[in-house]
């Protein structure tokens, strides 16, 4: 399995205080990951990074088969090279349809004139249609994406991201506020965009990492604690201290 | 195409049809062309306001859909004013300085007649002599190209400094106004080449043209009609597809489009630069209409009215720009002109010179505060549509924290 | 040096003639009577001479007399009296014996009106007598008048002056005098030598006025240099100092060669010729383009009706047979050497002065911009509340200002007075705009730009109906009129040291609530989060309101500083309201010591690039946005910037 993506010797310091220390972390095609950690511990901080929002002091982030570092590049330029990022809250542009956004984020050309005399083709649209189908929106898509419920708008947010047909998708906390049958629908959503490109999904359920059923990832002060799967991972005594010594 | 177009956006096909008729009617009614019931400084003050909604559709696609509030739009509009301002008062001076040197017992050269020129438009300065900027003001073709080139680049240059720095929020508009301020400071010295505060005048009489002003502000006005239905075309089919799409993105959740791949900061840059464009349009046409342009037009606080218009109107809705241009200008001239009839308070008279821009100011705070959807707004009260409840970034510190992200 | 040898020859004559003192001023007048009846810039001169140099103390009586247009000439025997007019008549007063001769009608006598030439003429034979006066108010008038309109002939008696001078400041002022004098005056180039030596570590204005035109040189031209001439540099046609059309225009103007024909005076030429419709055989219709009106020109001058063209080879032969070159007014080479090199001393010190001015002014426009972002830099800087009516705060301050001194007459007072009014009106102002606006746009920073410049704009107007359009003054109190000076280059006025010290205070004050009181702790947790500080039991509403009502009278406090110095008018806020968030974005937003940088960056910059472009200020400031345009681009945070998550990373 090659790698795909691949930080190493990670450090950011705000203001004195080490967000990232020393992190190193690989993922290769078609992976799911899980990456845990209690609050403060970087998670966060570390999609930053990746996604080209924060630039490091220090390391390296490698991307790919040509092996491009990502730290000189623009988020917009990250996310065309084909990394995909969803954020905790469902950010899906409220004014728009459905239709409108999942367009939006349809893999196409980024340039302004191309968007300025873009019109849907009947591929396009298609394409469209069988994303709704999928995250369950078929028959909401005229609807504007602000009166949906907030797990749809997880979905459709999830949607975007697989029409912007990325290899790295980041997914921060999916589960978040959903309902039991929501969150089933999320997990089979997930483990099947990871047949096909790699997930890297940080979350705090312990619940839900177990479904997704993958390798985990503890972060503990900005750095790598332990990895492994689960089981592994929980009978780790670092991670027990850290997760309910203090 | 462009069947499908219209048909996706019946409200252009209604505006242009009020628009025509509109036109059509003044036409009618007009002293140059009709029965003489409005007269021909009333239908001036009609083309203006056709110019001024002009540029509020440009402040609605960079404000209301992109999320920009530039207080700099009236910049623009008023380098177009100079550009097309600078060609009037050069061919006009040279056919009267023609005129007069003709009359001399040895025929001038193309030297002295250029000296002349010089002398009678800069002598109020003190000088003679040309500047470079000068340089294409003989032709028409090229003063009409620098029209939209002068604005455009200036725009493109002080845009792509702007956000390239990602100055985002109250801090562009800031910066903005500082640009305008910058532009208008420069232009009130005398040695800016452009007259100092004198500015260009004498810019309603079409050089070469004999008919009366009854029949040329007609032109204009059927030009500044032209004008805006294009531009108004123009925006609503920018805004009807994907790039409309992306900028609208761009104004709710800047990160999130540029997480999505597309580069925020070209976006911005191509809407100002455009905007800039149609402003300049607006105001190439204006200044004609309104025959005289100087530094003071330019003052930032100029493009904060931009801004009120829009606001008041209704922005993010190409129609409510309109509305609110067309209306609180025509009504300021109402107010400031004297025809508005006093209130007799028995201890205190309001006269409403000294009282509209006060009018202005409180009704601006409680559009702001209640009606944020503007007179616009009032066609959604009609057709009961609901605005789903927008929201900023999710990025940054929490949720009602009063410092939202910004300058980043 | 013929003035100085005849006035030595007068005070020869003068001691020769001692009897003639005797026989007092009368005759002395006779001696002259035709001359001062009939008096003339010109001719009058031996006659004022004569007087003054008789040594007669009644010969300043008489010249003062003279002066005010009050001497009479009795014209039955042409004497001259002192007159005064009583009863319709004069009494006329002799001027040796002081007595009353009699009244007489005017017919019987003429007055004397010498012209405003004979009068300076006069008065300066006056001055000598002066500077001798027993009243010291007259001796400081006479050191004045020679300040003002130094002459050669007053040396002498300016230094006879200065040892019986009693007062010590005026004897130190004779002194100086005497040297400046010397300087410009004397005769014997060594001791102007010595003078000038001993001025030249000098920075005021009145000895670079003596040294200046000792410098000044002029262009001439010439066959060969003249000997006697003190040169300075000799030029070379066609170089960088000397282009060949200035230098042939030199020839032109010391008439060594024919003027130039000008394209007017070939069109000219051209006119006065015509013959039928053509000249000199062309067309005048042809005539419309240079090269045809040359060849037409051509034609005239070979028929001899028009000068010859001059050309190329007419000037360069013309240049090539003189000499160009630079002399000195001044004819000793010796002193015009001193006085360089002296005034090149002064130049240095006074160039190091003027940093030393330039930064101190640089200081105070600081301040002011200072004074004016600090309201800013609390309810835009720490609230993140952008209030664009913060200029109409700083106007109701200076305002608030203007009324109490309709009130309370005293200035002093007044401003005491003031200071806490304008907080208080400012104060609650703020604190109802907060409540009835910005409050529910807490979310929406541009729409509260926008509500708050709908204030603006109500607030600017109803200034301008309750006070009118023109300027109202707002005075100082006297003791802070003036100020300090420290040399002729380097002074600065006591307001706006008032300004600075004002600006350190509230630098202080503001800290202090910041850092150490209950209400600045609130004010930082309810900025940093409002829920959480609301869950601790702070009411951020009432905090909300009151950091916006402190921010907005801070504004006011600035503004009847500013009044004091700025013309208080309904616009004052706009001035000052750009600057202001440029000073806040510049330095950096939520941090004091960024207002504070950020003031001393632009108001350094601001006199730096006046003091480039003296004379356009509009100028600078543009100059001074466009760098602070591109200054965001390197700092997009400010000067001093917050760095982490909290920020917005």
């Amino acid at each position: 399995m090659s790698t795909l993506l691949e930080v190493s010797g990670v450090s950011v310091t705000f203001d004195g205080f080490r967000a990232i220390n020393n992190l190193s972390f690989q993922i290769g095609n078609a992976e799911l990951r899980a990456v845990i950690g209690p609050n403060g511990a970087g998670k966060t901080t570390f999609m930053d990074i990746v996604t080209g929002e924060t630039r490091p002091d220090e390391g390296r982030v490698i991307w790919g088969e040509k092996s491009v570092s990502l730290l000189r590049m623009s988020e917009a330029k990250i996310a065309q090279a084909g990394i995909g990022r969803k954020f905790q809250k469902p950010t899906v542009f409220e004014d728009q349809t459905v239709q409108e956004n999942l367009l939006m984020a349809l893999k196409n050309k980024r340039g302004w004139l191309g968007a300025l005399f873009y019109r849907p083709l009947a591929g396009d649209l298609d394409k469209v249609r069988e994303l709704a189908t999928e995250i369950g929106l078929k028959d909401e898509l005229t609807r504007k994406s602000g009166e949906l419920s907030h797990g749809q708008k997880q979905w459709l947010e999830i949607g975007m991201l697989l029409a912007q047909e990325p290899r790295l998708l980041l997914v921060d906390e999916p589960a978040a506020g959903m309902t039991p049958q929501e969150r089933e629908h999320t997990t089979d959503l997930l483990v099947q965009a990871a047949k096909s490109r790699a997930v890297v999904v940080v979350e705090h359920d312990m619940e839900f990492v177990r479904r997704l059923n993958c390798k985990v990832t503890v972060l503990h002060e900005g750095s790598v604690l332990a990895e492994g799967s689960l089981d592994h991972v929980t009978s780790n005594q670092d991670v027990i201290d850290v997760y309910l010594g203090r | 195409m462009d069947r499908s177009f219209v048909a996706k956006n019946p409200s252009v096909l209604v505006f242009l049809a009020i628009l025509s008729l509109f036109a059509l009617g003044v036409t009618v009614l007009s002293e140059g062309f009709g029965i003489g019931v409005i007269s021909t400084s009333f239908v001036k003050t009609l083309g203006k306001a056709l110019c001024l909604c002009l540029i509020a559709v440009a402040m609605d696609l960079v404000w209301g859909f992109t999320g920009i509030l530039s207080l700099g739009h009236f910049a623009f509009f008023g380098l177009g004013g100079y550009m097309i301002g600078m060609w009037l008062m050069y061919e006009r001076t040279r056919l009267i300085v023609v005129d007069s040197l003709a009359q001399a017992d040895i025929p001038p050269t193309s030297a002295e007649v250029v000296d002349a020129i010089g002398t009678q438009i800069f002598g109020v300065v003190g000088s003679s002599e040309f500047p470079f900027i000068w340089a294409f003001s003989h032709s028409l073709t090229l003063q009409l190209i620098l029209i939209v080139l002068v604005p455009g680049l200036l725009a493109l240059i002080f845009g792509w400094l702007a956000f390239r720095s990602r100055v985002t929020g109250v801090y562009l508009s800031i910066l903005t106004q500082a640009m305008t301020l910058a532009l208008a400071l420069y232009l009130f010295q005398n040695d800016s080449g452009l007259r100092g505060n004198n500015g260009l005048s004498g810019l309603q009489n079409l050089p070469g043209v004999t008919a009366s002003q009854d029949v040329v502000s007609i032109w204009f006005f059927w030009a500044s009609a032209l004008a805006l239905g294009m531009g108004y075309m123009l925006a609503a089919w920018i805004v009807s597809g994907k790039f409309g799409s992306v900028i609208r993105g761009i104004r709710d959740n800047e990160a999130r489009v540029r997480f999505l791949g597309y580069s925020v900061e070209v976006y911005k840059l191509a809407v100002f630069t455009l905007t800039a464009c149609i402003a300049a349009i607006a105001g190439a046409l204006y200044y004609p209409q309104a025959g005289i342009i100087n530094p003071e037009e330019m003052a930032p606080i100029a493009s904060i009215y931009l801004a009120v218009w829009v606001a008041i109107g209704g922005r993010g809705r190409l129609y409510g720009a309109v509305i609110g241009a067309a209306f609180v200008s025509l009504l300021s001239t109402w107010f400031t002109g004297g025809q508005a009839p006093d209130i007799p308070l028995g201890f205190y008279t309001i006269k409403w010179v000294d009282w509209w821009q006060v009018l202005l100011g409180v009704s601006f705070v409680l559009v702001t505060l209640f009606a944020p959807q503007g007179i616009g707004g009032l066609f959604d009260l009609l057709s009961n549509r609901h605005h789903p409840d927008r929201h900023g970034s999710n990025l940054g510190p929490d949720d009602g924290a009063l410092r939202e992200k910004e300058a980043s | 040096m013929l003035r100085l040898f005849l006035a030595g020859l007068a005070i020869l004559c003068a001691c020769l003639t001692a009897n003639a003192q005797e026989a007092g001023l009368q005759p002395l007048l006779q001696e002259h009577q035709a001359t001062i009846s009939k008096s003339s810039r010109k001719t009058i001169k031996p006659a004022i001479d004569a007087i003054a140099a008789s040594g007669l103390p009644q010969a300043q009586a008489m010249l003062e007399t003279w002066v005010a247009k009050d001497m009479w000439m009795r014209k039955s025997d042409g004497l001259f009296f002192a007159g005064e007019k009583a009863d319709g008549a004069y009494v006329l007063t002799d001027f040796d014996t002081g007595e009353v001769v009699g009244s007489f009608e005017k017919s019987d006598l003429k007055q004397l009106k010498p012209n405003s030439g004979v009068r300076a003429m006069i008065a300066t034979a006056l001055v000598q007598f002066q500077l001798t006066d027993p009243s010291r108010s007259k001796r400081a008038a006479a050191l004045q008048s020679i300040q003002r309109d130094p002459d050669g002939t007053l040396l002498e008696p300016l230094r006879a002056s200065i040892d019986d001078e009693p007062d010590a400041d005026l004897k130190a002022q004779k002194q100086r005098l005497e040297r400046l004098l010397t300087i410009g005056y004397e005769a014997d180039t060594a001791a102007r030598v010595a003078a000038i030596k001993e001025m030249s570590g000098d920075l005021s204005v009145d000895v670079r006025a003596a040294l200046n035109p000792l410098v000044v040189t002029k262009r001439q031209a010439a066959v060969e240099v003249p000997t006697e001439a003190n040169v300075t540099v000799l030029l070379e046609p066609g170089s960088e100092a000397l282009s060949k059309a200035d230098a042939y225009d030199l020839l032109v103007a010391s008439d060594l060669a024919a003027p130039l024909i000008s394209a007017d005076d070939i069109r000219a030429a051209l006119a006065a010729n015509i013959d039928g419709d053509r000249v000199g055989d062309i067309p005048v219709a042809q005539l419309n383009i240079d090269v045809a009106r040359t060849q037409a020109y051509a034609a005239l001058a070979e028929a001899g009706v028009a000068p010859a063209l001059i050309t190329q080879a007419d000037i360069d032969a013309a240049l090539g047979a003189h000499v160009f070159f630079e002399t000195y007014a001044e004819p000793s080479p010796e002193v015009t050497a001193v006085a360089e090199k002296a005034l090149e001393q002064i130049e240095l010190k006074v160039g190091v002065n003027q940093m030393l001015d330039l930064t101190l002014d640089a200081i105070s426009l600081a301040s002011i911009y200072f004074l004016a972002a600090i309201g800013l830099a609390i309810t835009f800087g720490v609230m993140g509340v952008i209030n664009m009516a913060h200029g109409e705060f700083i106007m109701m301050g200076a305002y608030t200002g203007y009324v109490v001194q309709q009130f309370i007459l005293d200035h002093t007072l007044s401003i005491i007075v003031a200071i806490p009014m304008a907080f208080a009106v400012t104060f609650a102002m703020g604190v109802a705009m907060e409540r009835l606006v910005i409050r529910w746009l807490y979310a929406r920073p541009l729409e509260t730009l926008l509500a708050t410049f709908g204030i603006s704009i109500a607030l600017q107007q109803l200034a301008k109906n309750i006070f009118g359009t023109q300027a109202r003054p707002l005075t100082a109190p006297g003791w802070l009129d003036g100020a300090w000076v420290l040399n002729d280059v380097v002074s600065i006025s006591y307001i706006r040291i008032a300004i600075f010290v004002l600006a350190l205070i509230f630098l202080g004050l503001f800290l202090y609530i910041m850092k150490r009181t209950r209400l600045g702790l609130e004010m930082r947790a309810v900025t940093q989060n409002p829920r959480m500080a609301g869950s601790m039991g702070i009411n951020p509403g009432r905090v909300n309101m009151l950091t916006f009502g402190l921010g907005s009278g801070i504004a006011g406090i600035a503004g009847v500083a500013i009044g004091l110095f700025a013309k208080v008018t309904s616009d004052l806020g706009n001035d000052y309201i750009v600057q202001s968030f440029m000073t806040v974005v510049v330095g950096g937003v939520g941090n004091i010591w960024g207002a504070l940088a950020g003031a001393g960056m632009i108001g350094f910059l601001q006199k730096g690039i006046e003091w480039m472009n003296p004379s356009n200020t509009l100028a600078a400031q543009t100059y001074m946005i466009i760098f602070i345009i591109i200054f965001i681009q390197f700092r997009p945070r400010g000067i001093i910037a917050l760095k982490g998550r909290a920020a917005g990373d």
